[in-house]
This record gives C-alpha cells, structure tokens and sequence, in this order.
C-alpha cells in the first residue's frame, strides 16, 4: 500500500476528525534526489491537456469542476514537488498515452475529442488502472491514469470550490456535537 | 547582569512549568532556548489556513521527505513541519533505529503536543517495587496528586469522572462528547466486559473559557498553535504567566554546553551556552538551574558537564545516567466499520478521541502470565467520506459527496520497561554545527514489549468485535520503532539511593542539590499514559521544594 492509498484509507476510516491519524500513515521513504527532469515542471500547454482530464473525471454537474477548481496546475506542482522520478515519468508519459488511446478510438487526440468521446477514452483507462492494480506485483510502478484519478479527486476535494461546493465546510465550527440528523443527500463534511 | 537567581534550560511542557512557577515565587528567571523566538499567536503561519491554502494538501514534498526524513515518520506534515527540526542540521547516531522527534523553538512540543493528560496511580508507582525490577520510585500517588490537581486546574483539562482506581480523577473541565458510534460501543463494552470501559479522552483543551484563554473552537488544527489559546501550550499559558510577573528573562537561540560546578562549595554555580547563531559562548550564574531541555537534551547536558569531580557527567556518580531510556510502544491495534447510525452525522472537529484504560493486570482477576504491565486504547469513532469510487463524471462525483458509513479504531499504547542498556551515550568522535558531541541511541523493545503486543492488537480487535463492529481488520506496524511515540523518558532516573539513581524523591541531583531535572529524564518506569500532566505535576512540586530550600539556605 502506498501512502496515498494510506491516506484515502486513514481519510475514510476517520472523516473530519483525524486524531493522530497522520500517524498511523506509513513513513514515506526518503525521496529520490529531485531531479531536473524534461517536462517539469509542465507548460502550461500541458496544464491546461490535465485540466481537460481532470474535468472529464469530475465534470461541472451543478456545482464547478476540477477545471475551475484549476487542478491541472495542482498536478503540475504535486508532480513536480512531491512524486519520485519513477511516478513522475510514469505521470508525464501516461500525457501521451490519454492522446495515443484518443486517437487511436477517436482519430484525433484528447484535446480535439468532444466530451462524451473523452469521456469514452478515460472510462476504458480507469477500467485498465484497475484490471492493473489488480495483478499489480511488489515493485512495479504505478499506472499513470490512477495518478491522475488520485490528484485529481485530491486536488478538487480539497480546492476551495471543492470543499466549500461540493462539500461542506466550516472555517470555526466553535463547538462539538457527537449527533445530527443526516438525511441521504446531505453533503459531507470537506475536513 | 548574567546573573539571575534561576536559569531553566528548555521552554517546553515542563520548562514553561518551572519558568511559571520560579518567576511566580519571585525569583528572577532566565529561561534558555536553543531554537527561535515563536511568539503565541504572531509566529503561528498556518493557524487560520483552509485547506486550500496548502501547496500539496495531505501531502509530503519531496524536500520535506529528504530534510525531515526522521520528523515525517511521526505526524509531521506541510502544516506544522516549521515546528520540527531539519534532521540534516540536527542529526544523532541510530545504534538501534530510533526515532528522535524534536521541536527546537520557543515552547518546544508544547506546540504539538497530543494533549492527552492522565494521572498515574499507584498501580504506576509501585509497579517496580511489585516486580521486583529496575528501583522503586521514590514517591507515591499521594506525594503529587495535590500537584496534579495544582496544574489541572491552571491548564484547563476536560475530561470525565469515572473512579477508577487505575486512572484516577483530576481537576476537569466538562467533557467533550461522544459521537452516536461511540456512545453505542462505550455502552457495548460495559455490558459484555467487566474489566474494561470506554471514556472520552482527557484532553488539554477548553471545553469552557478559563481566564482570557478559549474556548476550544473544535477547528482539530492544535499542532499549528491555536490563535484562540483554546488548548495548553507554554507560548499560550505558562510563559506569559511568567512573564506577568516582571522576573522573566527569555533568551532563544541559546545552545546550553554545560553546568558550570563549583568544586569546593559542591554547587552548580550558572550555564555556558553557545549562540546558535553567532557561535560565540557565553556565560550566565545563578543559585538554582532547572534542566528541562527534554529527556535525550538535559542528560546530555549532564553528560557534557565534565569536571574534575566529574569525569563521567554531572550526578553520574551512580553510572544510571543516560540508561534506561523508554518510551510507549505503539501503532498497533484494530479499525472496524459499522452499518449503523447511517441518519446520523456529527457537527465540528473534536480534537480528542476515547480511551480505554489499562485493563491488563491491574488486580489478580486480570493477572497475565505471560507479561508484566499493560497498555490502553486511544481512538475513535467517525463518519468519514471515501477517498475514491469506482468510475469517472458525474456519477463519480456524487459519489465522493456523501459520507460513507461509520468506522472505528483503537490504537494501543503500551509500557515499555527500563533496561540499564537502553541507553544514550555521547559520541567519543562525532560533532554537530556548533562543536557539541552527536548522541549515540542505543534503544529497543524487548521480550515484554512484544508479548505484550501481541495482546494489545488481539485485544482491540477483540473489543470492536464484541461491540458489533463489522469488517474488523487488525495492525501492526512492524516499524514503529522506539522514540516515535514521542514518549522518550528516562536516563536521568528518580529513586531514594544515590548509588542507583541520578535524582532523589524532589527531582534535586543527589549530588549536586542546586541542579533539578523535571522533564521526561526523572522517569523511573514508563506507565502506558501519556505522560506530560506527570511532567507538569512534578516540575511545580520541585519548583515549590527549590524555592523552600532556597529561603531556609540549604541551597
């Protein structure tokens, strides 16, 4: 398991009130000399190819998407600043990958796919993330579209429009009440 | 004008105590830091910021990995890594891996503390006397429960009456809640338990407002300093009560080297530090010092303090100092899931979980044969939100806006005996920055320990199974190794025979009794509580004996 995995577990387990729960995430190891690798950090060409991806994942319904909630920059600095090399290029590889499964299904890349056809591509790649997750062995690398899926979900639930719209959240609660009414279609709690 | 009438090294949990409680009494206090100034509310960066405002929320980069690569095996993370050290400009010698988690600025990890405040019972007390291990201590339950009720009362702690023995009562502010799972499981495990109980935990926030300090506004963004006061820390409580008194001399970036000893007159005559800075040395005098640099930084001092009288550290006459260092064992234990309560919600971020008090071997009913000691539960109960669904769009999207079902976990926290060589040595080669010895650490968890953890996790589980609880999964996480609980105690250890112990029954050096070390070094076995109120509580005692002896002359 890895620690974003940890995290989304740990996040799950505790909700709103993480109490010491960071602490129980396993120690990361020590990062791989950051290297200068091409491609990072990413231009805004690119930027703007994973905000199209991050849209088509969480799409603006009746509230924003990650599109407005700019998780293509997020992405970009999360890649840059926190991935080791293995997952970095792994990530900017998957880049050309989304515009080889496009045009390969569609016969023009990502950009120029219209929403439904973009949404196609990245459905068939979420299913190949999974099917790979599943036979995934100690030691090989990550799936570049579960990268993506996982920033993307991280980079809008915590921005400000994805925990203030499509979650809810609340700066200075000021007290503690153990037990609410909940009625299914309640929003949760951002943190 | 280096002159005071006391000098206490460190400004954290038990620093800030004897800082208060000298400055009170009226003696003109230096305090030394080796870190920064961190003025209360001014120097607090990422107090008030959303989640949003982070540039890699929940997230480590890869230059906090690489230069706080022992801070982020505990809960250090991007929003309050400004109060742990740089593991690069601070680094010590893993004989054995051992997780030394520091804060070196003004208020220390009284920043970041967990607040978690639990009396000691004589159960505690007179454990080493019952087994036969290790020595006695040298005081009682009834010698600082006057002193716990004395600190409850200053620092503000909620938490719940329920007498038992083992985990007596305090001073409370009214307790925090329990959420609609919890309430169920404590009312669960009453019934089909008879050793064991659910409470809320005793925690170091303010449930009510006490003097200009709170209330707790329930943000669960403590570790960041909290702007509200809404919890303990020295920069909110101890230190401004210090300096209202007009005695308070603060001095940070002040790396104390030593105890400056006078041979003839058999007395610690002032400090020398260097200027973290300037690395220029410097020198101050007074009648009485306080070492509450930490467990691992006032034994060093004592170990750096080097004379003709002591050629192997100060009050080292015994050999004990720098031995049997402890700390709790931990991250271990069970989570489960619940389909209940599926119409309910909470409202807030309550900073605290349950506790379960230890039930191993407190009476002959709970008797283990196969360990000494026990441990008690930390946890809670909440309604988290899935962290990812199957799919992509919309359908996604809804999904990740609801709340999932309730889950619960229990961590165990357990006692970790003393052992003469678990111990810290100072390097006979290596230096840091300013030309001071590295520490060698040489500590483990031995034959007890992993006994008793084998229980601590089947026992968890044991407990969220009996409450109802489905899915329930077990842990153990192999690499929590010792100093990750940030419980480090020990080294500078308390008893009545200055042949076997370092400190005596007033945490006063036995040999040289102008020298007193009220941190986390004076522990002479470990509990399974977390152990700061204990700190807090001896260190005003001490402080309150110091100052007596001072007035009589016998200092």
């Amino acid at each position: 398991m890895n620690r974003r995995d940890a995290l989304n577990r740990v996040a799950l387990i505790l909700g709103g009130t993480v109490v010491g729960g960071a602490a129980f995430l396993e120690g990361c190891k020590q990062a791989d000399k950051a290297a200068a690798l091409t491609g990072l950090p990413m231009s805004a060409e690119t930027i703007a190819f994973l905000d199209e991806v991050a849209e088509t994942i969480i799409p603006t319904t009746n509230t924003p998407g990650a599109k407005a909630a700019q998780v293509g920059a997020f992405m970009n600095t999360m890649v840059t600043d926190c991935y080791d090399e293995k997952d970095q290029k792994a990530f900017l590889a998957g880049i050309a990958s989304i515009d080889q499964a496009c045009e390969k299904a569609h016969g023009h890349n990502f950009m120029k796919a219209t929403a439904d056809q973009r949404k196609e591509v990245l459905t068939a790649l979420d299913k190949e993330q999974k099917e790979y997750n599943k036979n995934k062995k100690e030691g090989d690398g990550n799936h570049y579209f579960s990268l993506m899926k996982q920033l993307t979900l991280l980079g809008y639930f915590s921005s400000e429009i994805g925990a203030t719209q499509a979650l809810r959240y609340v700066a200075v609660p000021g007290r503690y009440e153990g037990c609410i009414p909940y009625k299914k279609g309640d929003k949760a709690w951002a943190t | 004008m280096n002159t005071f009438d006391a000098i206490v090294v460190g400004s954290g949990i038990s620093g800030g105590w004897a800082a208060k409680e000298l400055c009170e009494k009226g003696l003109k206090t230096l305090v030394l830091e080796r870190g920064r100034q961190v003025e209360h509310v001014r120097d607090y960066p990422t107090a008030t910021m959303n989640p949003w405002d982070f540039r890699h929320p929940g997230t480590l980069s890869s230059e906090m990995k690489e230069k706080q690569h022992i801070q982020v095996r505990g809960f250090c993370n991007e929003s309050n890594s400004h109060f742990f050290v740089n593991d690069l400009e601070h680094p010590y010698n893993q004989v054995k891996p051992f997780d030394w988690i520091r804060g070196y600025h003004v208020g220390g990890r009284s920043l970041m503390w967990g607040r978690q405040c639990y009396r000691w019972s004589d159960l505690d007390f007179e454990a080493n006397a019952r087994d036969g291990i290790a020595i006695d201590w040298p005081i009682r339950y009834r010698d600082i429960a006057p002193w716990y009720s004395y600190v409850e009362k200053f620092a503000g702690i909620s938490g719940s009456r329920e007498s038992l023995p083992q985990l007596p009562d305090g001073e409370f502010l009214p307790p925090m809640e329990m959420n609609c799972l919890e309430k169920d499981i404590a009312q669960k495990i009453s019934s089909r338990f008879t050793d064991r109980r659910m409470i809320i935990g005793r925690v170091a926030n303010l449930t009510r407002g006490l003097k200009d300090r709170g209330p707790c506004q329930f943000r669960n963004a403590c570790d960041r300093g909290c702007p509200f006061s809404g919890y303990f820390s020295s920069n909110s409580v101890t230190l401004p009560a210090a300096r209202a008194t007009g005695n308070l001399t603060l001095r940070p970036d002040a790396i104390v080297m030593e105890v400056l000893y006078d041979k003839d007159r058999k007395k610690a005559t002032g400090i020398r530090i260097i200027d973290a800075n300037t690395k220029k040395t410097e020198e101050f005098f007074a009648k009485i010092i306080f070492l509450n640099a930490s467990t691992i930084g006032s034994t060093f001092i004592l170990m750096n303090s080097r004379s003709d009288a002591f050629p192997n550290g100060m009050g080292n006459g015994s050999d004990q100092l720098g031995r049997n260092l402890m700390d709790h064992h931990y991250r271990v234990g069970a989570s489960g899931q619940s389909e209940d309560f599926r119409d309910q919600y909470f409202f807030g971020r309550r900073a605290n979980g349950i506790y379960v008090p230890r039930f191993r071997n407190i009476n002959e009913q709970t008797r283990r044969t196969d360990y000494i000691r026990g441990f008690g539960f930390q946890g809670g109960a909440s309604r988290g939100r899935p962290g990812s669904a199957e799919g992509i769009g919309a359908e996604l999207k809804d999904a990740l806006q609801e709340p999932g079902g309730w889950s619960m976990w229990l961590g165990a926290w357990g006692e970790h005996l003393p052992y003469a060589d678990n111990r810290m040595t100072l390097s006979k080669d290596r230096k840091d920055a300013w030309g001071l010895p590295l520490v060698d650490i040489d500590c483990e968890f031995r034959e007890n320990e992993k006994i008793m953890r084998k229980d601590m996790m089947n026992s968890a589980a044991e407990t969220l199974e009996a409450a109802g609880l489905k899915n329930v999964q077990a842990f153990d996480n192999a690499d929590a190794y010792p100093g990750l609980c940030i419980h480090e105690m020990g080294t500078a250890r308390m008893g009545n025979d200055p042949k076997t112990s370092v400190l005596n029954r007033w945490n006063q050096l036995h040999e040289v009794k102008n020298v007193f070390v009220t941190d986390g070094a004076c522990m002479t076995s470990s509990a399974n509580q977390n152990p700061s109120v204990t700190y807090m509580a001896l260190t005003a005692r001490a402080a309150d004996y110091a100052v007596r002896e001072l007035k009589k002359g016998s200092l």
